[in-house]
C-alpha cells in the first residue's frame, strides 16, 4: 500500500479537528474535535510503525500510550465541564471569558484574592483591602 | 490500486465524512455519534495497517468508553436535543481558512517527502496481542508504569473535581 493514502487521510481528518476546534462553542464539542485531531496522529503513527517495520513497534505502542491519555484527558476535561456548567450554568466557550479582561463578566470584589470558596474573606486578611 | 488500497480509501472516506459532520451537523448529539463513526471507521484503518490488538483498543477505549462519556456530558450540561443555531458566517469563514491552511501544509508536507513510499504490508509484522505485548512489556514498560500512576492521577482528579464545594464544616 502507498504511504500516501494514510497521510493524505490523517492530514485531512486533522484540518477537520482543527475546523472543530475554531467554529464550535460548546465545549464539549471542541473536547470531540481535539480527540479527531489526536486519531489523525494516531494513524500517522501506525502507518510510519508499518512503513519502518519497527521491530520494538514503537510506533503502535506509542499509539496506544496516546490513546490512553486521551481517555484520561477526556475524562478530566468533561469533569471540568460539568463543574462550570454546575457553578456558571452555561458551557458555551464565548460565555465563559472571566480570564479575558475585555469580556463584561460581574466585577470581583476588591479583595477577592482573600476569598475562599464560599466567598468569605479569611480571618486576618480583612485589613489588607 | 489493489484490494487493501481500495478498502483504506473507503474507510479513509467514511472516517473524513463522519468527521466533516462532527463538525458540522447542528444537532449535537447527532455530532457525538458521529463520532463513534468517524473512531470506528479509523479503526478499521488500523486494521488494514497490520494494527491488529490497536484496532480493537480503540472500538473499546474509544467508541466504548470515550464516545458514551461524551454523551453523558451532553446530557448532563443540558445540550438541546433539537438543531442548534449555527455559527455566525465570519467564523465559520475564518476556521476554514485557518484549516485549509493547515490541512495544505501538512499535505504538502507529507506528499513531497514521502508521497513515492511504499508501506510493505506482506512482509510487516502483524501487532496482535503477542506482539505488541511483548514490545510493551520488554522495550516500553517504564513509560507504561508512568501512565498507569497517571491514570491514577486523572482518577483522583476527576473524582476530586466532580465531588463539588466543601460544606460549613469543610468536609
Amino acid at each position: 500500500m502507498r504511504l500516501a493514502f494514510p497521510l493524505v487521510v490523517s492530514a485531512l481528518l486533522f484540518s477537520l479537528g482543527v475546523f472543530g476546534v475554531l467554529v464550535r462553542r460548546n465545549a464539549v464539542l471542541v473536547l470531540m474535535s481535539v480527540e479527531l485531531m489526536l486519531n489523525a496522529a494516531n494513524l500517522n503513527l501506525v502507518a510510519f510503525d508499518a512503513w519502518w517495520s519497527d521491530a520494538l513497534h514503537s510506533g503502535q505502542v506509542l499509539t496506544l500510550f496516546v490513546i490512553t491519555i486521551a481517555a484520561a484527558e477526556v475524562g478530566l476535561g468533561l469533569a471540568i465541564v460539568l463543574l462550570v456548567f454546575r457553578n456558571r450554568g452555561t458551557s458555551d466557550l464565548d460565555d465563559l471569558g472571566l480570564l479575558d479582561e475585555s469580556a463584561e463578566q460581574e466585577a470581583l470584589p476588591d479583595d477577592w484574592l482573600d476569598m475562599d470558596g464560599a466567598g468569605r474573606v479569611a480571618p486576618g486578611r480583612e485589613a489588607a483591602s | 490500486m489493489n484490494g487493501v488500497e481500495l478498502a483504506f480509501v473507503l474507510l479513509g472516506a467514511v472516517a473524513l465524512g463522519s468527521g466533516f459532520l462532527v463538525v458540522t451537523t447542528t444537532r449535537i448529539v447527532h455530532a457525538a455519534l458521529w463520532l463513534a463513526v468517524c473512531l470506528g471507521a479509523v479503526a478499521a484503518c488500523f486494521l488494514l495497517l497490520t494494527a491488529e490488538l490497536l484496532a480493537w483498543v480503540q472500538v473499546l477505549i474509544y467508541v466504548g468508553a470515550v464516545v458514551v462519556l461524551v454523551l453523558f456530558a451532553l446530557m448532563l450540561t443540558r445540550a438541546p436535543i433539537g438543531p442548534a443555531p449555527g455559527a455566525p458566517r465570519r467564523r465559520v469563514l475564518l476556521a476554514a481558512g485557518v484549516a485549509a491552511a493547515t490541512g495544505a501544509v501538512l499535505l504538502l508536507t507529507a506528499l513531497a517527502g514521502l508521497g513515492d513510499e511504499v508501506i510493505d504490508l506482506e512482509g510487516a509484522e502483524v501487532g496482535g496481542a503477542e506482539a505488541i505485548g511483548s514490545a510493551l512489556f520488554r522495550a516500553w514498560v517504564l513509560p507504561f508504569e508512568a501512565l498507569s500512576v497517571l491514570l491514577l492521577a486523572a482518577l483522583v482528579g476527576a473524582i476530586v473535581l466532580s465531588r463539588g464545594r466543601p460544606d460549613e464544616d469543610g468536609r
